[in-house]
């Protein structure tokens, strides 16, 4: 069984809750309560087997910060 | 560990200046991807337009050139003169193309340029500071139109496509929205199209992106998102509008 | 052999830049310089070129950058008001460093005017018509045999310099027919490999190089002052390299005329009236207006009771003359403006009137 999962460069991420806004899994990907260097509170991934590997929330990301893989 | 997702190599790997929830960098990106996809990212020459966008040539991964105001088109067709076999592209925004630019953006098209146009349309001037474009909706708050749009005083929004598309030397007009996944990925679609038309020598293509402009439009990026799909897409319709038939 | 033809102003700057090189003109109809759009529109796809009439002369000038920047020798070619219209497009070529070639057939103005000969673009040509800290380099030929010998030199300047060089005749060397003896279009080899010698410009990184980026933004204001003053510095070498004038007979002139263009042959047969009434006159003739040719006026004889500019324009040229002469003489206008042309009978009867009250 393949695990698919989401990483976040979280130096590029603007916080603008796009890819959560399209995730169709509740709580795979969530706000920081924390500033990035860029000054925005970035998303991180979660690192539970959750992730169906739709390419939603890659594909809605405006900053390049989400890359998908499998293994 | 296989890739199922990468961000294209036809961008430069920095943070764009780009407010948060903008979707100028979804259309960078795919239109830079579909270049990497069809191995033209060599042959490719891009025209960026004034506006927020004139910035793109620090992200776009090929041979650019900055534009006067609204010129893109003209500029584009004297560079594919020099260079027939490149693959030339403008990148424009709603106040470049719909406003100071309508007389290039009309010839090119009418000269049928073997270029192509991608058109963000947010119904807004972004980097001036959220004034009214052509494009902005009738009841639409910018800093020019505080009380909202009024057909009276402004005139009803311009839909480019659909002008272009009567155009003769059009040889490909669309319409997309970045607005969902399935959005992106038929704009996706829409802009390996054009550039399809462009290299066999059709005619002009032109995609137009409804796109997103949070800050100006007072939204937060997910209320924008949901703006596109309650407000714009009534009034710009998605779809083809010429060079699908058959 | 004797080569010389007899051929129309118009058609010979057109032909004198394929000749040069130009394989690439974008025009806008305008009077009195169609003829030139026209042959441009007959020549250049046969000479392996393209020709493009553009929408507005905002356009041309527009698509002139975009072939020039992918490394093409342009030409672009209006008359008074449409140059007024390529100002934006000047600006820009200075501000990113790509040259080009413009001639303007210069007409009577302001506004629309009319379409008879000036030279009221003087000031439009020499100081700039677009915003910024930027120079055009101009030429002014006084024949057509001239203007065919500096359009293979503006190509150079041009590539030279990175920058705009513009020639500028009026509607008179423009209509005019001359013999002259034109080049052949082989004296210039088409450059194989454009990206061998003009290494800027945009051809597709074909993924062998760094991309280039053709850009004039710059919104540090540091590293705005530090473009303008390297471009600044690149003026500074034109202004000692580039000045030149023809000068008539003023080594023992009492008054010096200063002429440039198609009145320059006026100011001669002038010379050669007032020669006759015993009065020794003589010119300067400004080959190129940017850079003004100041060193010319060191020539000027002590006993030389007046400089006497020479123009067709309310006073535009004498600018250029007082800050050369800078004191040293009394500086005189004689002018025609809107279309009319001076006669050597009157350019002489005003030279005495001016010398009778000295």
């Amino acid at each position: 069984m393949t695990k698919k999962f989401v990483r976040i460069d979280e130096a590029k991420c603007k916080g603008c809750n796009l890819c959560v806004s399209v995730c169709p899994k509740d709580k795979l990907i969530s706000g920081k309560d924390t500033l990035n260097k860029a000054g925005y509170y970035a998303v991180t991934a979660n690192d539970e087997n959750i992730c169906i590997g739709c390419l939603n929330c890659a594909l809605m990301c405006p900053d390049g910060a989400i890359s998908l893989y499998e293994e | 560990m296989n890739t199922l997702f990468e961000f294209t190599k036809g961008m430069k790997p920095d943070s764009t200046s780009y407010c948060p929830g903008c979707t100028h960098g979804i259309a960078h990106r795919l239109i830079m991807e579909a270049l990497c996809e069809r191995g033209d990212l060599g042959r490719a020459i891009g025209v960026a337009p004034i506006g927020c966008s004139i910035v793109s040539h620090n992200y776009m991964n090929v041979d650019m050139c900055e534009s006067t105001h609204g010129r893109a088109p003209a500029i584009a067709s004297g560079i594919k003169r020099v260079h027939p076999g490149n693959i030339v592209f403008t990148y424009q925004g709603d106040g470049d193309l719909a406003s100071i630019g309508t007389g290039e953006i009309i010839h090119a098209a009418h000269r049928g340029e073997h270029i192509t146009t991608f058109f963000i349309n947010n119904a807004i001037y972004g980097m001036t500071g959220g004034q009214m474009a052509p494009t902005t909706f009738i009841g639409q708050k910018t800093t020019t139109t505080a009380e909202g749009r009024t057909e009276k005083a402004n005139g009803k929004p311009l839909r480019m496509s659909e002008m272009i598309a009567t155009v003769g030397g059009a040889a490909y007009v669309e319409r997309v929205a970045l607005n969902s996944p399935s959005g992106v990925r038929k704009a996706k679609k829409a802009v390996l199209r054009a550039l399809d038309v462009q290299d066999r020598k059709e005619g002009f293509s032109f995609v137009e992106f409804l796109s997103t402009c949070p800050t100006n439009w007072g939204l937060d990026p997910v209320a924008s998102i949901e703006w596109v799909n309650t407000d714009m897409i009534p009034y710009y319709p998605l779809g083809n509008f010429k060079g699908m038939e058959g | 052999m004797d080569d010389r033809r007899l051929m129309k102003g118009n058609e010979a700057f057109a032909e004198a830049a394929i000749v040069s090189g130009c394989r690439y003109y974008f025009g806008y109809p305008i009077t009195p310089q169609n003829e030139l759009t026209e042959y441009m529109s007959r020549e250049l796809p046969g000479a392996g070129g393209s020709f493009v009439q553009a929408e507005s002369e905002l356009a041309a000038v527009s698509m002139a950058y975009g072939a020039a920047a992918a490394g093409g020798r342009v030409l672009i070619s209006s008359s008074s008001p449409g140059i007024a219209l390529m100002q934006e497009g000047l600006s820009f070529l200075c501000s990113v460093d790509i040259p080009l070639v413009v001639l303007n057939v210069s007409r009577g103005g302001p506004g629309v005017g009319g379409i008879q000969p000036g030279q009221a673009d003087y000031f439009q040509a020499t100081r700039g018509g677009g915003n910024g800290d930027y120079h055009i380099i101009v030429y002014a030929p006084a024949s057509i045999q001239e203007s065919i010998d500096l359009m293979g030199k503006a190509y150079d300047v041009a590539e030279h310099y990175r920058n705009p060089v513009m020639l500028l005749v009026d509607g008179m060397l423009g209509q005019m027919m001359e013999p002259v003896s034109m080049p052949s279009r082989d004296a210039y080899a088409l450059p194989e490999d454009v990206s061998a010698m003009k290494p800027w410009a945009i051809t597709g990184h074909d993924n062998r190089r760094e991309r280039n980026v053709v850009k004039s933004l710059r919104l540090k204001p540091d590293e705005l002052e530090e473009a303008v003053e390297k471009r600044g510095a690149k003026y500074a070498a034109a202004e000692q390299e580039l000045a030149s004038y023809e000068a008539v007979d003023i080594e023992s002139a009492e008054v010096v005329f200063v002429a440039f263009g198609s009145t320059s042959r006026i100011v001669k047969d002038a010379i050669g009236l007032l020669r006759a009434d015993g009065v020794r006159a003589g010119m300067i003739r400004p080959i190129s207006l940017w850079p003004f040719p100041e060193r010319a006026f060191e020539q000027v004889p002590a006993s030389a009771k007046a400089v006497i500019s020479v123009e067709l324009s309310m006073g535009q040229l004498i600018q250029d003359v007082r800050l050369a002469v800078n004191g040293r003489f009394p500086v005189e206008l004689i002018h025609r403006t809107g279309g009319m042309l001076l006669t050597p009978e009157e350019v002489a009867a005003r030279t005495m009137d001016i010398l009778e009250v000295k």
